[in-house]
């Protein structure tokens, strides 16, 4: 069985989101970016089914700019086997994300896709149901622990009302949630060899796919800086203040 | 408190600076490109970060301990140490034929900062197992090459350095450890002290490195050989077998570095510990020196290493805390010390301090890569001279500045960087021993004025700063700034490195120089950081008008430049002043005197 997972090129976790000052997105110029952090669970997960015995290769997709190809070898030097990268310099909403997996899945029919839950720039979480429904496989969403029965899977979500465990028939989309695993560090050894291994770059336009968006972004703006508190004097004041100004009671 | 491996400053160094991308050019380097060694720096920044770090205060805290059993390590110790062989950092600069991964020694150094800027004395054990790798590599025979080479390089066994005894520290030719033929080995009896790592739980075996004598040895420095003296003995098959007679009786109780054992070694307290020659007996002090220009400069890694961490300590204290209305806040929220412009100055000197010292480190490293891969001859020669005419100051400089860096990073914090609770401390008395060990400074100095520079009659120190002088005919041609600051002072401390050379080339007697070595160890050192950091102002000159060119970040390194030509340099020229002129009443009065 091949694996297929999603690598996406984001800020890095560490990195404090600035909005551009012509408020058309997040400064992305000369800030650090890394592989999202759920991406890299799916990653792992991948890897620890193949060590496994579960599945023969790994494959990384990546969807961005060309850039995106140290996301794809950040994957490759964890242990995956070969990337594919669709290059655009566009910035593609989640539907047109899921159609061009879709053509990869058609083309590489892998009994798996693992895919992070969500991205930690745009938090959409949306890429694994939409992918299942276009592809008709099966679909277990923010999973925190994975094992393969047969040709069933299964799955144990995280819920509101605490852990809830599916099973689904292979093939499936999994999304990953942050306790599924805790990610490897890559090897010195693996970080040369994942040089030389296969990186297929295809332009977006090669795919045959409509990209094209029906969304435009208006304006993003910063979040409102947080007011000072104040000190209440008494509990009543605190339930007449929570009743009457947060209006949460 | 936590460590964030600056690898942007890093990067630029070896791709805008010292030009990492004709290193991967050379023969056996092909693999060193930029991506890849941008790849190497994000694991291991991760890496350092995250696992590194945090057991800094901890291994303060509790140090190692000795155990009859043996040393034992901090908590969290062996574990951290199991994932860094097991990610193959330990292997990065040995040779692939053991295991390696064969990349230059400039790469090597520039995640080596790391280790010691997230842990100094972490970093120490597979600093010394790389000392005796090398050690190994040079002059052992392929037979004792195979038997400890690939277990060492892949880090499950460490490695260790015994030279000095009580009586003989910085004078090996005191050496008394003893070793007896017999049959295909020998045995050793005596004692080492100061022995970094030479005994913990982290490895299933040490092999030392042991000087000591032979029975019809000559007396003094001549006298000495090297043997490998493995603690538990290796069977023919590779597997671990019963102890050898060696023993670590206590561990020392030192300023710093708590959590690196340091050992007093006593060998053949049972008749003989079993040791094996290396290479051809009375050779040992020589093959100690092959791999002492690697050392030292590890040493001198270590000296800025630690002062990134204070730098970065220092900078998150200085913008949270508050005192007073400051002169370069711009509001009410912009009140952190930050904004005193002492502090200010205490800062900058840290930050471009350590970019000087990292430059010049790096050049250094970059100098051995050529001298070890350049296909022609003369190149190498050149820059295996330019390499060891660094590595003296690459060793005394960084590490004397590492400590006074260190002092100014619990300066920043007030009374609270003199409570160890704030962590400020802890850098300070870590860095104290690395101007110490491998070569006090002094040794630096000495051997910076006799072998590197009175030997070959001042041939290599010319053409360092005929390479100064090359680079300040391109500054002046700039119309910057800050470029134009940089140019003035460098400018003036070149002359200054000229003047301070010939009075030294002039002296027939090595007396009065020697009072005054030091002196012109650290003017040299000040000045090669400042052609460095030169230089990376000029690279940022350069780059700044490409496409997408972060201009922010590309200002800064040329503003750096600037402060450390117009605060630095000149205590080149006043060092040239003190070298010639105080040596006389450095050695005036009288012992009794005193």
């Amino acid at each position: 069985m091949k694996i297929l997972v999603g690598a996406k090129r984001v800020l890095d976790y560490n990195v404090k989101a600035r909005v551009k000052a012509d408020k058309s997105g997040i400064e992305l110029a000369n800030v650090k970016m890394s592989m999202n952090p759920f991406d890299e669970i799916a990653v792992e997960e991948a890897l620890r089914l193949k060590e496994a015995g579960h599945a023969e290769e790994v494959i990384v997709l990546s969807i961005g700019p060309a850039q995106s190809q140290e996301t794809i070898r950040t994957g490759l030097a964890m242990g995956a086997d070969r990337g594919i990268l669709i290059e655009t310099d566009e910035l593609l909403e989640p539907l047109a994300i899921v159609k061009l997996f879709k053509h990869i899945v058609e083309k590489e029919s892998p009994g798996m896709v693992v895919l992070g839950k969500q991205a930690i720039d745009d938090d959409c979480n949306q890429t694994a149901q939409m992918l299942s429904a276009l592809t008709g496989m099966s679909q277990a969403t923010f999973a925190s622990k994975v094992e393969v029965d047969g040709d069933h899977l299964n799955v144990t979500r995280e819920v509101d009302a605490g852990l809830e465990t599916i099973r689904v028939k292979s093939p499936a989309v999994i999304s990953t949630d942050l306790r599924l695993n805790e990610p490897r560090y890559a090897k010195l050894p693996n970080i040369m060899k994942a040089k030389k291994k296969p990186l297929e770059v295809i332009p977006v336009a090669d795919t045959g796919v409509d990209v094209s968006s029906g969304l435009s972004v208006v304006e993003v703006n910063e979040p409102p800086t947080r007011e000072a508190g104040v000190i209440v004097s008494s509990v009543a004041e605190l339930v007449e203040k929570l009743r009457d100004e947060a209006k949460v009671i | 408190m936590t460590y964030t491996a600056p690898v942007k400053d890093i990067a630029f160094v070896l791709n805008n600076v010292i030009g990492l991308d004709a290193i991967a050019k050379l023969p056996g380097f092909e693999d060193a490109t930029p991506d890849l060694v941008d790849a190497i720096l994000d694991e291991s920044a991760r890496f350092t970060g995250e696992v590194l770090a945090p057991l800094n205060v901890i291994g303060d805290q509790q140090g190692s301990t000795w155990t009859e059993n043996g040393v034992k390590t901090p908590e969290g110790w062996s574990d951290a140490y199991n994932q860094f062989i097991e990610a193959g950092w330990g292997a990065l600069a040995f040779p692939t034929e053991f295991g390696g991964q064969g990349l230059p020694m400039c790469v090597s150094a520039a995640v080596q900062e790391m280790w010691h800027s997230a842990n100094m004395s972490f970093g120490l054990c597979p600093l010394l197992t790389q000392g005796a790798v090398d050690a190994l590599v040079h002059h052992a025979s392929e037979e004792m090459q195979s038997k400890y080479l690939p277990k060492m390089v892949e880090g499950t066994w460490s490695g260790t350095m015994n030279l000095t005894e009580p009586q003989a520290g910085t004078d090996l030719a005191a050496i008394r450890t003893t070793a007896e033929p017999s049959g295909d080995h020998f045995l050793i009896k005596g004692q080492k002290i100061y022995i970094t790592y030479g005994d913990h739980d982290m490895t299933e075996n040490i092999i030392h490195l042991v000087l000591a004598r032979l029975p019809d040895a000559p007396e003094g420095v001549k006298g000495i050989s090297l043997f490998v003296v493995p603690k538990f003995m290796v069977n023919d098959d590779g597997s671990v077998g019963e102890q050898n007679d060696v023993k670590c009786v206590s561990i020392e109780h030192k300023l710093g570095i708590n959590a690196s054992p340091t050992c007093v070694m006593q060998y053949g307290d049972k008749g003989g510990a079993v040791g094996y020659l290396v290479g051809k007996e009375h050779h040992g002090l020589m093959y100690m020196f092959t791999m002492m220009n690697q050392a030292r400069h590890a040493v001198g890694v270590e000296g800025y290493g630690i002062s990134e961490r204070a730098y970065q300590q220092a900078l998150s204290y200085a913008k949270d805390r508050k005192q007073g209305k400051t002169m370069l806040g711009t509001s009410e929220d912009d009140q952190g010390i930050v904004n005193h412009p002492d502090v200010r100055r205490i800062l900058m000197t840290m930050r471009s301090s350590i970019e000087a010292m990292r430059g010049l480190a790096l050049e250094c490293a970059a100098a051995f890569d050529v001298a070890s891969s350049h296909p022609d001859k003369d190149v190498r020669e050149k820059h295996q001279r330019r390499g060891e005419l660094l590595t003296p100051l690459v060793k005394g400089w960084s590490t004397e500045l590492g400590v006074e860096l260190c002092s100014l990073g619990v300066q920043v914090h007030g009374g609270m960087g003199f409570i160890e609770e704030t962590g400020a401390a802890q850098h300070l008395r870590d860095s104290r021993i690395a101007p110490i060990y491998e070569g006090t400074t002094a040794i630096q100095a000495n051997d910076l004025i006799g072998r590197k520079t009175a030997r070959d009659g001042g041939q290599g120190m010319s053409e360092l700063l005929a390479d100064m002088q090359a680079t300040l005919n391109v500054l002046e041609g700039i119309d910057h700034v800050d470029l134009k600051a940089v140019s003035k002072r460098l400018s003036a401390a070149v002359k200054a490195a000229e003047e301070a050379t010939k009075w030294l080339l002039r002296q027939n007697d090595a007396t009065l120089p020697s009072a005054t070595s030091v002196e012109y160890l650290m003017m040299q050192g000040r000045l090669a950081g400042g052609w460095m950091i030169a230089r990376a102002a000029l690279a940022a000159y350069g780059v700044k008008s490409d496409e997408g060119a972060d201009h922010a970040y590309l200002d800064t390194k040329m503003a750096l430049a600037r402060y450390y030509s117009e605060r630095m340099l000149p205590l080149v020229e006043s060092g040239c002043t003190i070298v010639t002129e105080s040596a006389e009443s450095t050695i005036s009065v009288a012992v009794d005197q005193l």
